[in-house]
């Protein structure tokens, strides 16, 4: 799950993470009122939306007097900003996070995530703040330091210098940088985060550290025991449609293609969407309805895919495992009544019971194309809308 | 033989009484697999069907000699269950648990490191070894005994490919499902190596998707210690990055974990690849 910048530098000040002052706004007035507060210029007005790459895209902007905090809050606001990682139609921006503005010394990177291959939290630093880290771990990985935390002893002492020292940091700054990185560590942990991101992470002219950027996202296996963080979950930043989806217990990925499809198993489901592609069209949507999935889920999902204006026809496949084959017709028959079927669909199905799933849908007398294997299945899909 | 599990395998069930638990080591004792006791706190003393119930896992293997788990509790308690089990000297222990936080996983994997057993999973289908022993959820009559070794990330993906290969004659020594989790226990290369040790493999399948590089590294290994022939299919070439595709584990993550990566490294290091899913038991008739 994410959250916005201002959500997790408020986070970051309760773990005593030290953060430049500053609030969201959610109108120019607000914004007025806030830098009033900030007891001095500049103020930096900053986009509150999910993505980075803010600064390039327009979104965040320094402001030298109260009057240009009012043009750039007025301006911002309601912008649609389109970033490398918003897509081409971008995101509207709603809030804005108006902030004391900072001298600046140093610009460093920060980073903590999960590592899969090692099974422990490790540490990201680098002294090229504020740049792409993606770039930077390509083009000169030597630059970037990586220390392995053991999650079952903690982040320990001498790991914290090896980050420290290996940024370069001023000895007088190390007293400033150790307490920012062990109170990091502890939030990631408490919280379940799966990254947590500070970029650019700063040095002051005066020896402290401070996170002028903020981002963390969480585990969402873990929510479960963090229910303060379901308030966080900003909706109008999630497409609606995976919202609905998510609703129902729907693995839903919005695509932009034309073929919906409907697949029992992630892997599986995945690999559906590759033979959509491999056969010449383009799938609309990634949806998993589970290995085991009920007949209910089936026709949510079906409903869902359905209400979709692009999708020009359907690609069900069911590979009936713990899933019968004739449960699933009977959903896809049931859903199908109900919702009234105005695009090709195109039902591939293999495994326990499928001859009596296909006996049902046959004797449905419903407008679907049955198909005998995948092959078949990526064909009968492709005609139907090329 | 076979790897890791057979006929002689004991296997214990952690929630038992609960409605999957019952529902599949129900099927597993059908399909011929030795269950030898269920732990279920609370209910210790009573039966499921004529399977004894434990309130602990070490009460259940000092009183049946069980020594491979099989794992439904739901996922909060996931990590527990697992450490539990590997604390009572189980062997194999089987997470079919979709679910568990990550650092619940990162504190398990390296609770482990110290002890002596196999975890197979989370999140994943289980084992078998088909015709001998079946500990997980797949559907066993599918799968066929034979020669062929299958090791996969996925589920019902796995099903796919098993149903194909059946049908066109070619049995399987194993198949393993180790799971759609970003951490897990066994991984591709622990697999790889014990069939490369197995009398009865002859060839193995490898069943990847996008996310992390597990299937680089194994490409790796493949290429410098596997001398029978690997088809390898990989799901999510047209997954967008950023995105988490259903399992924990399958996203693509800045320029890592492409499908395209995992495709040139199997290419670069002698593995057939299969690029339609609806062809790999053509192609690995072909090449086996």
């Amino acid at each position: 799950m994410k959250i916005h910048e201002y959500q997790a530098k408020d986070l970051f000040r309760r773990y005593n993470v030290l953060v430049p002052d500053g609030q969201v706004a959610f109108s120019v007035e607000e914004a007025k009122q806030i830098a009033a507060g900030l007891g001095g210029f500049p103020v930096v007005v900053k986009a509150q939306i999910h993505a980075g790459g803010r600064g390039k895209g327009g979104g965040v902007k320094l402001a030298a007097s109260m009057e240009e905090v009012e043009a750039l809050a007025g301006q911002i606001l309601g912008m649609t900003l389109i970033t490398h990682q918003t897509g081409p139609e971008g995101k509207r921006v709603q809030k804005l996070l108006i902030e004391a503005g900072q001298k600046i010394e140093q610009e460093l990177y920060l980073g903590l995530l999960v590592d899969r291959a090692t099974a422990s939290i490790v540490i990201m630093a680098s002294r090229d703040g504020g740049m792409d880290i993606e770039q930077v771990a390509q083009k000169t990985p030597e630059r970037i330091i990586k220390v392995y935390v053991d999650p079952l002893m903690g982040l320990q002492g001498y790991q914290i210098r090896e980050v420290g020292f290996g940024l370069g940091l001023p000895a007088g700054a190390m007293k400033s940088f150790s307490g920012l990185l062990s109170n990091l560590y502890k939030l990631f942990v408490a919280y379940d985060s799966s990254m947590v991101e500070i970029n650019p992470l700063i040095l002051t002219p005066d020896d402290t550290v401070l996170a002028l950027d903020a981002k963390v996202d969480f585990d969402s296996n873990a929510l479960y025991r963090h229910k303060d963080l379901l308030e966080l979950r900003d909706l109008s930043e999630e497409d609606p449609m995976e919202v609905e989806a998510s609703r129902f217990n729907l693995n839903y990925i919005n695509l932009e293609g034309n073929v919906g499809n409907i697949v029992n198993g992630a892997g599986l489901a995945m690999a559906t969407m590759d033979i959509i592609k491999n056969a010449g069209a383009t799938p609309a949507n990634f949806m998993d309805v589970g290995g085991g999935a009920s007949s209910e889920q089936v026709e949510n999902a079906f409903r869902i895919i359905l209400a979709d204006p692009k999708v020009k026809a359907v690609l069900i496949n069911i590979f009936g495992g713990i899933l019968r084959c004739d449960i699933f017709a009977q959903g896809v028959v049931d859903a199908a009544r109900k919702t009234g079927i105005r695009i090709p669909v195109v039902v591939r199905m293999e495994g326990t019971n499928v001859d009596e799933g296909k006996r049902i849908l046959a004797d449905a007398g419903l407008d679907l194309i049955a198909a005998s294997d995948l092959s078949d299945a990526a064909d009968k899909i492709a005609a139907a809308v090329n | 033989m076979s790897i890791f599990v057979n006929k002689d395998t004991r296997l214990l069930v952690q929630g038992i009484t609960g409605n999957e638990g019952s529902f599949h080591t129900r099927q597993c004792i059908e399909y011929g697999t030795c269950v030898v006791a269920g732990v279920t706190p609370g209910k210790g003393g009573k039966m499921m069907d004529k399977v004894p119930v434990f309130n602990t896992v070490a009460q259940a293997v000092k009183g049946t000699g069980a020594n491979a788990s099989l794992i439904f509790v739901p996922p909060p308690f996931g990590a527990d269950a697992i450490m539990e089990a590997a604390d009572a000297g189980v062997a194999i222990i089987v997470a079919i648990t979709e679910g568990i936080p990550i650092l619940d996983m990162v504190r398990v994997k390296n609770f482990l490191a110290a002890k002596k057993c196999r975890l197979i999973g989370p999140n994943c289908p289980g084992i078998i070894t088909p015709g001998e022993c079946k500990i997980g959820i797949m559907p066993g009559k599918i799968h066929k005994q034979g020669s062929i070794g299958v090791v996969s990330r996925s589920g019902t993906l796995t099903y796919e490919v098993v149903d194909q290969l059946t049908k066109l004659g070619l049995g399987q020594s194993t198949c393993i499902g180790i799971g759609g989790d970003p951490v897990n226990g066994t991984n591709f290369i622990d697999v790889l190596s014990a069939f490369q040790d197995d009398d009865q493999t002859s060839a193995i399948v490898m069943v990847g998707e996008i996310g992390g590089n597990a299937e680089e590294e194994a490409a790796a290994f493949i290429n410098a210690n596997i001398t029978k022939p690997v088809v390898g299919f990989i799901a999510g070439l047209t997954a967008p990055p950023g995105r988490r595709m259903g399992h924990a584990g399958a996203i693509i993550s800045g320029s890592s974990g492409t499908g395209a990566a995992k495709i040139a490294a199997f290419r670069d290091n002698g593995i057939h690849v299969c690029e339609n899913l609806g062809e790999i038991g053509r192609i690995c008739k072909e090449v086996f």
